[in-house]
Parts: structure tokens; sequence; C-alpha cells
């Protein structure tokens, strides 16, 4: 029976209930106004029951023609916009932009900025990483305390971005060729202290939820999502780790200087929420190292290539690729430089846009409240989804 | 024991409220409008101009040069550039802005006005209470509007304001030796040759103020 012939039933039936020939369906719309969907996003989802047998992701709500903007105006003047895209973890995408536009230039990066990029890009990690657990446990319904806890920490680190970057979230910090201000000795002792605060609000949010039945109850064995999927659907970040799949490209490509810091990469096996879940906080602790030897060994210089140029940058033709390892996965900017002053084109790789693809596998055969759980553990971010 | 995971976590979040009857770090919150935390130096939020001395228009630092508007991503700035000129911070007669606005509910406050700008003339401002009930005219800030002391500018970032007053008093210096070498030239030069015309004098400074 089709869906218009349901209808002409009369009112006896909702026009969403459909039949494909296994029984009653029932089509519903979650969002784009749903708290748990992060931001404006939308997940046609076709249910038997309680039991989801089609998911279709439906984005673009929060489309703001970044990458045509990017186009039409200097390589500068697309930094600023950048930290619009995962509004969350500004200071990643700067550096992603960078690095992008310094291989296109061949540009070098004074020894201090790159410290400075790997501390700034290492405290974003720890609080997108701190962030996306708290809001993950909120989307489970324990509303506030554990985002409430997380956000604390949150607020000491955007403070320092604030009194580095003069912005707390829209930082607009880095620049082609190295970083925009000097951070003042005073700045870097602030860093130490919160810094050396950090593993003490790890253990604690890890006693508040780690072992929480609750937890482990509606997180272990669901969203399962097998590794070879994840890497043939181009997954990346924690969600692929989570998997099992050892790739991470601060190990892989060492860009900046991550060749320098002793870390683990830290792996799932399960693949499922819980695993996702675990990973942010281990991810977190390994950050925290990466943030203390980054800290011990930065040198003194300039932050900023003095040959490097603000205005009337005009790459010579050619194109480049840059990408990092984002608090949410591989971040890649891809530029063509046709001579002028503007990209030829100019095109942003969204971790969380691609780990969405994957949403439909992750949920079949889930229940609706499980869905939240699992659109939450991909940890996105709509400003960068849709771009 | 089932159970022992959810006591756990419950007498952290118990350990974190009586501690915040004792311990001040704890609280982590103020009461807004009656308190607030202490201004951050290097915030920014909308761009100002800066002027020296008493009179802003006579000490207004931008001599209309138009490149924030051109640099500016989303091109909320609009200037109008004087037909006539007035001597700026070295005395060197410039361009004025006859129209100054900037639409401050369209600027992003992203700083490159400031960074691309050859003159220190505009830099960003502190103030972020700035609700109005008027959407158009009220957001749109004008020359007037826009125009603060330099005074102003060393109270809301002492250190930058510091450092851009040294790199102008250095300029302001390095013209006045030029001129003063040239002067002393032009002299020696009509000195040797008395019957030669007199050599064009580079006009003198005009006090205006600050920048010392």
């Amino acid at each position: 029976m089709s869906a218009s012939a349901t209808r002409q039933e009369g009112w006896s039936k909702a026009p969403a209930i459909v039949d494909y020939g296994e029984g009653e369906l029932l089509e519903v719309s979650m969002g784009p106004h749903h708290p748990s969907t992060h931001g404006v996003f939308r997940m046609d989802v076709t249910l038997q029951g309680e039991q989801i047998t089609k998911l279709k992701p439906v984005f673009g709500y929060l489309h703001r023609n970044h990458e045509k903007l990017g186009e039409g105006q200097s390589y500068l003047a697309s930094m600023p916009y950048t930290d619009r895209l995962d509004y969350i973890c500004s200071l990643t995408n700067n550096w992603a932009y960078a690095l992008a536009v310094e291989k296109l230039v061949g540009q070098e990066v004074p020894e201090r900025a790159e410290y400075l990029r790997v501390i700034v890009g290492e405290l974003t990690r720890v609080q997108n990483h701190a962030l996306s657990v708290g809001f993950l446990i909120q989307d489970m319904g324990a509303s506030g305390t554990p985002l409430m806890y997380a956000f604390k920490e949150r607020e000491k680190i955007l403070d320092l971005f604030e009194s580095l970057t003069g912005s707390r979230m829209m930082c607009n910090y880095m620049r082609f060729g190295g970083c925009r201000v000097d951070a003042t000795p005073a700045w870097l002792d602030e860093v130490r202290r919160v810094v050396a605060g950090l593993p003490k609000f790890a253990d604690e949010f890890e006693r508040l939820l780690c072992t929480n039945e609750i937890l482990m109850a509606r997180t272990q064995g669901v969203g399962v999502l097998p590794a070879e999927l994840a890497m043939s659907a181009g997954v990346t970040g924690p969600m692929l780790r989570a998997s099992g799949v050892n790739y991470d490209i601060r190990k892989v490509d060492h860009y900046g200087i991550y060749d320098r810091f002793d870390f683990k990469v830290p792996l799932g096996s399960h693949g499922d929420v819980y695993d996702r879940f675990m990973i942010r906080l281990l991810e977190l602790r390994e950050s925290i190292k990466i943030l203390e030897q980054a800290l011990r060994d930065i040198p003194d210089g300039p932050v900023m290539d003095p040959k490097a140029k603000i205005r009337n940058f005009r790459p010579k033709p050619g194109e480049a690729y840059g990408r990092i390892e984002a608090p949410k996965g591989e971040l890649g900017f891809y530029l063509i430089s046709d001579g002028s002053g503007n990209p030829y084109r100019y095109r942003v790789r969204p971790p969380s846009f691609v780990n969405l693809t994957v949403l439909e596998d992750m949920c079949l055969g889930h229940n609706v409240a499980d869905v939240v759980l699992i659109l939450g553990s991909v940890d996105i971010v709509l400003g960068e989804v849709d771009r | 024991m089932l159970g022992e995971g959810i006591l756990k976590g419950l007498a952290e979040t118990a350990k974190n409220f009586a501690g915040s009857y004792v311990s001040k770090e704890r609280l982590t919150t103020v009461q807004y409008p009656e308190e607030r935390v202490a201004p951050i130096e290097a915030t920014r939020n909308f761009p100002f101009l800066v002027y020296d001395g008493e009179d802003a228009f006579a000490g207004l630092r931008c001599v209309s040069c138009q490149i924030c508007e051109k640099e500016c991503p989303p091109k909320c700035i609009y200037i109008e550039k004087s037909k006539d000129k007035k001597p700026d911070y070295v005395g060197k007669p410039q361009n004025y802005p006859v129209r100054f606005d900037i639409d401050i509910s369209v600027c992003m406050s992203c700083q490159i006005c400031v960074e691309v700008c050859p003159f220190e003339a505009i830099k960003m401002d502190t103030v972020f209470e700035l609700a109005t009930d008027d959407r158009f005219g009220g957001l749109l800030l004008d020359r007037e509007k826009l125009s603060k002391s330099n005074e102003y500018y060393h109270t809301i970032h002492p250190t930058e304001a510091t450092e851009v007053d040294a790199r102008l008093a250095e300029e302001k210096a390095k013209v006045e030796a030029k001129a003063k070498a040239a002067a002393e030239a032009a002299a020696a030069k009509a000195a040797a040759a008395p019957p030669a015309p007199p050599a064009a004098k580079p006009e003198a400074p005009k006090p205006t103020g600050g920048a010392e």
C-alpha cells in the first residue's frame, strides 16, 4: 500500500504512517529544532514501533556559503571565517587553514610560533573533548551536572584564549608564517597553572562517569561502527580510533613539530558509543601530556616570519592541501591559486560532515532514544557540517 | 555491586556541593550586573578611531587611505575621503574621512582593520553593553561616535597603547630630524651661493598634541 493510498482512507491514519509490506511504519522528522541535534540538523527516521528501519540525515540549514565566500576575498580575509566553521575549536581551524596556505607559498614558521600553535591546539582539543563528553551525557538525560563540570573547565581555557588572542571563541589567531601576537611569560605561567589542574579534572570526570551503571547500560554495544566500514567511509578522528584503527594525523603526517612529543594514540576495540566516550577521555589525558612537554620546551624568539606579507598576498599559481588532526577528525583545506589575490578554489574537508555519513549504519535496529546518543557520540558541530 | 558506580559519581557531586560552602575557588560564577569579573586586557569587541589631543577632529589619526575598507572581510566599513587636507601628527597635510561609518551589526570583530592600518588610527574597543532598541541607526556608528581619545585607548589597552605611542614618537622624531637636516642643507646651500633662489622649506610640524 502506498502513502497516497493510506491518505485516501481519511483521517483514521496519520499521513506519515506508511506500509512497505512489513507492517506499518511511522515516519518521524527529528529536528531541525531538537535539543539533541546540537544545532539545526534533521533526521528523517522511519520507525517500526520503536526501532529504526531507515534514517536519512538532512543538513544545510546553517549553510552560509563559506567556500564561495572564500573564493571572492583575499587569503587573509578567510581566516576569521574559518573560526566560524567549528566554533568550538576555532584555533585548530585557523591552524589547518594557515598550514594549507603556508604549503601553497612555501612559507616557514618560526620555532616559537610552532610551539604556541601546539599549545593552543591541544588546549582546544582538551576543551572540545570535555565538552563533547558533557553533551553526550546531557543527551543521555543527565541534564546539566556533567556538562557544567565540563563547562567549568572549558571556561578556564577560554579565558586563556581571550587573554592571548582577544576573543574567547572567534580567536582569529594564526597568520601565514606564524601567529598574530606573542604570548607573554605571564600568559605561559597561567597556562602552566591551568594545565597543572587538568589531570585533577580528568580524574574527577572519570570518577563521576566511567563506572556509572546507567551510562554503561545505555552506551555499551550501542551504535557499533565496524572498522572496515569506518575506513571505507572516510571516517576520521576519535570515531575511527574507537573502532580500533590506528590512524592519527599527528603521528602520520608529523605536521608542525608533533614528532618531538611523546604521546600515545588511544584505541578502542568495540567501536560502540562507550568506546567513543572513553577515547575522548583518554585523548584528553594525552593532550595534557603534550601540553606539559610543549610548555617545558617552548623557546624564545619571534612568532612571525618577518618576510611574511599581510597585505598584497599573492601566491604563485599552484595547489595545496593542508590537513591536521582536529579534535573531531581530519580537517583539511584545499586551495588552488591562479596567481591573483583570491584563491581560485577554496575547499574545506570537514571532519564531522564526513563522520555523519555513517550515521544510518550505526543507528539501524536501535531505538529512537539511542539515535540521540549515537548522534551525540559522533560529535558534530553544524557550523562545520553545513559551512 | 550494582549501583556502586552511581554512588561513586554522587559522592563526587556531593563533594563539590559541600565544598562550595567552604572553598571560594569552587564558586565559579558571579552575579553579573552587580558583580563583574576583571576585564582582560587583550579583549576586543568593535573598532574605534583614535585621536590625539583634545579635539576629536583635529587630532584624528585616520588619513582616509581606505585600506581597512578594502580589507574588511564582511565589508562593514564605509569611508568618504575629503577633498581638502589637514595636518596629521607629524604635520604633513593629509586627507581625512568626511564620513567614516562602521555597521557594528555586520562587524565580526576580527581585528583585520587594525592589523592592516599603517597609521595606528583604528583600534579595538572593549565595550560590550551596546544593546539598543534602534536596530538600524543605533548600530551604525559614524565618525563622531567612533572617535575616541588616545587617553581612552591607554585605559583599555595600556601595554599596546604604550607601544603604539613609542612607535609614533619615533616616526615623528625621524620626520623632524629629516626636516631639520633638509632645512640646514638648504641654509648651507643658500649661504654658499647668495644669489640662489630661496629653497622650498618643508612645512614645520604643527602642534597636534599627543604622540609624545
